[in-house]
């Protein structure tokens, strides 16, 4: 018999995240986000290129109608690439916050019939956008390459936002993941909510249109910082080191109270889903 | 040594009624309520919504016993008596309300066959995925790869999506993958009712030499034939509670014998009183009469190819002509055997009516080999179960001459009327 000795009672109240159980399932995890990748676009014509075709055609949209049409300018670079820079981070974050949130009823079997962590579901469908995120990186290093833009040393920078984006958007999923089980409206509102922090977000714009007295509202945007900062990184624009701080500040929050929320509403999951 | 489960006063409570349907768990109430909570006693005369009492209810009451390391128990217990939740505990699926458990070795736990199985992946995509979510390491996984393939004999279509699956072939690998998991406790719900029969043959051998191999196994399962083979030790629970715990076979009889007790005397069956029921607008099931052969009461058996006429008292609430009455027969593995329903009757009803009710159902020949079957009753409106009661009562079928040849039915699970002619043969001399 082996050593191992288990104590199982009433669980209430605020806990902390069990790291150790969740190295004890770590290949679980991989293998839920391998699942993710294949299965996100099958039985599609064009596959893995949806992955960046989304903020391309995005890109192109958004360079004809807010460029072209309603004159905003970008903080240096030009238009398109300043969009595209902006919008990969966005599509990641965005995409993640819809399918995280939406990824515990949608594995509703695993969660009344195994037991594994189940912070793991929202975390698979955000680790398996990373690779999306990665290949629409890729073309930006084209696009960089037709506009002859250099690439500076800021770029070192790069897996610090990357990690503020992925903070941020597991942080949202584990809470509104775990709200979605109780409250079916989160289904709902998420749409309207992503939209909306399209616009409150400097990804069309750059962050120097928001006047100075605005400028404190993008720092409590955790995707602002994650923005801006992957352009400086990739492009070079300007830094705003306040923005940037403060928003990585807010991931790692909204990251650890989203551990806690998720941790204290899982003990529910299964018999209310 | 000590025990490897140790449950101590092990209680789950559920409250019904408040969850999803109507109360709290709205959104908007919860919002309009958050933001109303400063300005409350200022609104004295808006009281807040009078809320339906949320239905409180024990799925487990106060569950104590040990398992012994090697110990193979089967759990039995009608439909709601709390199986499910106990291995749901034990699977730390859900925490319990009251009491702990303690456990000393490593569980798995197999309450559905192919949980998490996709079906866009392959077999061979699956079994690792499978493997994974049950607890298994890609090692083990690896290791036994070729031996879940040949079990579930499906080496052709390794590489097909599952999703053109036969519902046979991906029956048999799910098992497969989950029997061939390795852990010291195994939690097994009701998985072998899946599948043909040769295949829960050969799940039957495969969790038999499982339980030989000196592992724990805590087995739930309605076929007692597979309970009685493979379980040293059976517990049986009702509404929540454990009320026997000894010898598999034993708890079996305990079993069978505690469904009698429903079933009031002789032919009528009261079903007013029988608190084990799903019912949506109350209690409207009353009566059961069960007869035979020219209208005689049916009080001692059956005998096999004799007519069976069951009669139904029930209330409509309200003036309906939609409503219907069904009759499942289940045999003792659990397995419904046959479904009788008013829909299928081609003079249905019509008329619209209210009050108290007395359908009949006459079956002319019953044909069920002989052996113990529960019946199910239910009242159906539209096309939902508005009342339903799980093992109403229990029917005996007697062996009997039925082919009129002096030789009683062996084999199968029912007997029909059959010819056999000798036709004029091709080539002979």
């Amino acid at each position: 018999m082996s050593s191992f000795e288990l104590t199982i009672g009433p669980r209430k109240g605020w806990q902390a995240f069990d790291f150790k159980e969740a190295l004890l399932y770590r290949e679980l995890l991989a293998f839920l986000i391998w699942r993710d990748i294949k299965i996100r676009y099958r039985q599609t014509l064009l596959g893995g290129l949806w992955a960046i075709l989304q903020p391309l055609i995005g890109m192109l949209i958004f360079w004809f109608v807010f460029h072209r049409m309603a004159h905003v300018q970008s903080d240096g670079p030009p238009y398109t690439l300043f969009a595209y820079a902006g919008l990969a981070p966005w599509t990641f974050f965005a995409t993640s916050v819809t399918l995280s949130s939406n990824s515990l009823l949608a594995n509703q079997q695993l969660v009344s019939k195994v037991y594994f962590p189940r912070i793991f579901i929202p975390l698979g469908a955000i680790g398996a956008l990373l690779v999306d995120l990665f290949f629409s990186l890729l073309l930006l290093a084209v696009l960089l390459l037709y506009y002859h833009w250099p690439i500076t040393a800021a770029i070192g920078w790069l897996p610090v936002f990357t990690l503020g984006a992925v903070l941020a958007a597991a942080g949202s999923g584990f809470i509104l993941s775990a709200m979605n089980v109780s409250f079916r409206d989160i289904k709902y509102a998420v749409p309207f909510m992503v939209q909306m922090g399209l616009f409150v977000t400097p990804v069309i714009y750059p962050a120097s249109y928001l006047p100075k007295r605005l400028q404190i509202l993008l720092s409590i945007n955790p995707m602002a910082g994650v923005v801006v900062g992957f352009r400086h990184a990739l492009l070079g624009s300007p830094a705003s080191w306040s923005i940037m701080g403060s928003s990585l500040a807010i991931s790692v929050f909204l990251f650890v109270s989203g551990l806690f929320i998720f941790r204290r509403m899982e003990n529910r999951f299964a018999d209310i889903i | 040594m000590k025990p490897v489960l140790e449950l101590r006063n092990l209680s789950k409570q559920y409250k019904l009624g408040a969850h999803r349907v109507v109360a709290h768990d709205n959104f908007r109430e919860l919002l309009v309520r958050t933001a109303t909570a400063p300005f409350r006693p200022f609104i004295g005369r808006h009281q807040p919504p009078v809320k339906e009492q949320p239905y409180i209810f024990w799925a487990l009451k106060d569950i104590s016993f040990d398992i012994a390391q090697g110990d193979v128990i089967g759990i039995i217990g009608r439909n709601g008596a709390g199986k499910s939740t106990l291995l749901k505990i034990l699977s730390r699926i859900t925490s319990p309300t009251e009491g702990r458990v303690t456990m000393r070795g490593r569980l798995a736990s197999l309450l559905e066959v192919g949980t998490g199985f996709h079906p866009e992946l392959t077999g061979r995509e699956n079994i690792f995925l499978n493997g994974a979510i049950l607890g298994m390491r890609r090692s083990e996984i690896a290791r036994h790869f070729d031996e879940i393939v040949a079990f579930a004999e499906v080496e052709k279509f390794l590489d097909t999506p599952v999703k053109h699956y036969s519902s046979g072939m991906y029956v048999r690998l799910a098992f497969a993958v989950a029997a061939h998991l390795d852990p010291e406790i195994l939690i097994v719900d009701e998985v072998l009712a899946v599948g043909d029969v040769s295949f829960q043959k050969k799940c039957l051998g495969k969790m038999g030499e499982v339980s030989r191999g000196g592992r724990t196994v805590l087995f739930v399962s309605h076929n007692m034939a597979a309970i009685e083979n493979l379980c040293s030790r059976g517990i049986v629970l009702n509404r929540g509670s454990l009320c026997f715990d000894g010898g598999a076979k034993q708890a079996i009889q305990y079993y069978l014998n505690s469904l009698s007790t429903v079933s009031g005397t002789g032919h009528i069956i009261e079903l007013e009183g029988v608190g084990d029921r799903r019912s949506i607008v109350g209690r409207l099931l009353r009566r059961m009469e069960f007869f035979t052969d020219d209208e005689q009461p049916l009080n001692e058996g059956l005998a096999i190819g004799s007519q069976l006429k069951v009669r139904v008292h029930f209330d409509l609430p309200h003036l309906t002509s939609v409503f219907n009455v069904g009759l499942g027969f289940n045999n003792t593995y659990g397995q419904r055997i046959f479904t009788a329903h008013s829909l299928f009757e081609p003079n249905h009803w019509e008329k619209e009516r209210s009050g108290r009710q007395i359908v009949s159902c006459e079956i002319p020949s019953f044909t069920l080999m002989p052996g113990e079957y529960t019946v199910k009753v239910w009242l159906d409106f539209k096309s939902t179960e508005a009342d339903s009661i799980e093992d109403a009562a229990k029917i005996r079928v007697l062996e009997s001459d039925f082919y009129g040849t002096g030789r009683v039915p062996w084999n199968g699970l029912l007997v029909l009327k059959h010819r056999w002619y000798l036709e004029q043969a091709a080539n002979t001399g």
